[in-house]
């Protein structure tokens, strides 16, 4: 079987997913305006699980309001918060449903998130997740059970070009592929020359790569990105470039940098897509596109 | 390796001890007195603030053990101090909680918190080594363990947090699967990490952990 996605992925267009982060609580409704706004500029659209390990409306629910709104979604699922018998129950209900494609994630670590005393769980990590999504489709549950009707998804993952140290990452970027996965998306990229080395690596395997573009709103982001969060690094010049935007006009920098760099990585076929995170700022994704001369 | 321990706060022991008037303290000789929370100094600073606080502490025994079978005979020695006690408070691990309870009829309340079983790195810093999973992988994993050592306790490579060799929670913690892969790298088996672990056996301890070992040896005759 072969998703909307999977056929994007396989015919050789440049691929564009975005991100849809569902709110905490029930107002669905600006979820559902982005997921309209969004859904016909893009291939598909990826719904984060409890981000950052923060309690959110859950991914799965944001994944049939995707699909119910008409566009293809992409199932973000994280081993933080279900066991084994937990994450294959939701992939048996996300494919009665229609949602053929998951994103293989560990998740985010606890103390980082707003439920600080919850307990961890990573029964599974990543790549256990994406054996057993495999596992699933040869007809058997983890227990070694039948399924009566098996399950069949096109699965990805996730990998951080700018890791430190990168060797150990790189391993783990393998042995997701041996696990089976056909595509990823990386963790935000700025550097793009730090991005091709990483693809001269990446070309050897068969599987398509998505760079991870996350949307810059002010140089005290980036500032605040660089120091924190671990993966990420946004070069001085684009700080600057954002420092020298008018007062106000920072976000319009954000969207001509995300812009040329989608540009860049499309127009040298860099990689094999993006993945644009406007966390928050989904309004903006058309005019990022715009930006990219998409 | 030792049993970790750390003091409760005092609002929580006195909280606890509500209503109880006579109070004999037992410390313990061994892990509670090598992490200084349970030794004569700790038991004889507990007795001042219990008595500032209005009880009457009926007596002190730091027993040299609390965990092992001596215990109840150290109690035995000294059943004077237990008499007009209300209330016993430990200063022992939880080990020595349920050791003491189980040999006095008596309430029996825990003064420390029990943490981890680990090591004492420098002076007043504890590192939890093992987390007695019951499915060593430490073969694969250059001796370090990423049960135990990784915050999430994955088995096949760092996650995305990982950063300078540290891990994302922070509190300066090394990342686990950076220290294993320059430990593998080092000895040219890197293949040990190619490997796929596959999920872990929650269920290889059984829970509650009891388990009949066979006799080996001259002993099994």
């Amino acid at each position: 079987m072969s998703t909307a996605f999977k056929q994007a992925l396989e015919n050789g267009k440049f691929v564009v997913t975005s991100e849809i982060g569902p709110p905490k609580g029930v107002n669905l409704d600006p979820m559902k305006h982005h997921i309209e706004l969004l859904k016909d500029r893009v291939d598909a659209l990826n719904v984060t699980d409890n981000q950052s390990s923060v309690m959110r409306f859950p991914s799965l629910g944001g994944t049939l309001n995707v699909k119910e709104l008409g566009a293809e979604p992409i199932l973000q699922m994280t081993c933080r918060d279900r066991n084994r018998l937990a994450l294959q129950a939701d992939l048996l209900f996300a494919y009665s449903r229609g949602v053929r494609n998951v994103l293989c994630l560990t998740g985010d670590a606890v103390p980082v998130g707003d439920h600080k005393q919850a307990k961890a769980v990573f029964d599974l990590e990543s790549v256990q997740l994406l054996h057993t999504v495999r596992h699933l489709e040869t007809g058997k549950d983890l227990g070694g059970n039948d399924l009566d009707g098996p399950v069949e998804f096109c699965a990805g993952a996730i990998v951080t070009p700018e890791a430190d140290p990168l060797e150990p990452q790189l391993l783990k970027f393998e042995k997701k592929i041996q696990a089976g996965a056909e595509f990823f998306q990386t963790q935000a990229i700025y550097d793009l020359n730090n991005f091709r080395a990483f693809m001269d690596f990446a070309r050897q395997f068969e599987v398509k790569i998505l760079a991870g573009v996350v949307l810059l709103v002010s140089a005290r982001m980036a500032r605040y990105m660089n120091a924190n969060v671990p993966g990420i690094f946004v070069p001085d010049e684009l700080i600057a470039e954002l420092e020298a935007a008018p007062k106000g006009e920072a976000l319009k920098t954000g969207i001509r940098i995300a812009g040329r760099m989608i540009r860049e990585l499309r127009e040298e076929k860099i990689c094999d897509g993006v993945h644009i995170m406007a966390i928050g700022k989904e309004e903006v994704v058309p005019d990022i596109l715009a930006a990219a001369g998409m | 390796m030792k049993t970790i321990t750390r003091l409760k706060d005092m609002d929580k022991i006195e909280n606890s001890l509500a209503g109880d008037t006579g109070v004999c303290i037992v410390g313990c000789g061994t892990c509670a007195t090598m992490c200084r929370t349970g030794g004569q100094e700790q038991v004889a600073a507990m007795k001042r603030s219990l008595q500032a606080l209005g009880k009457v502490v009926t007596g002190t025994l730091v027993v040299p053990t609390a965990c092992d079978e001596l215990s109840p005979q150290a109690v035995r020695d000294h059943k004077h101090i237990f008499e007009d006690a209300d209330a016993v408070l430990a200063m022992t691990c939880a080990f020595g909680v349920q050791t003491l309870a189980s040999t006095l009829m008596r309430p029996v309340i825990p003064a420390l918190d029990t943490l981890f079983l680990g090591k004492e790195q420098a002076v007043g810093s504890y590192s939890e080594i093992c987390m007695q999973c019951g499915e060593c992988v430490l073969e694969d994993t250059a001796g370090i363990c990423p049960v135990t050592a990784c915050h999430k306790g994955l088995l096949n490579g760092p996650c995305g947090g990982t950063n300078k060799g540290k891990c994302e929670i922070g509190n300066d913690t090394d990342c686990a699967w950076a220290m294993i892969y320059n430990r593998l790298q080092a000895m040219g088996r890197l293949d040990r990490m190619r490997k796929y672990q596959p999920p872990k056996n929650y269920q290889a301890v059984p829970k509650p952990g009891k388990v009949q070992i066979p006799l080996q040896g001259s002993e099994a005759q």
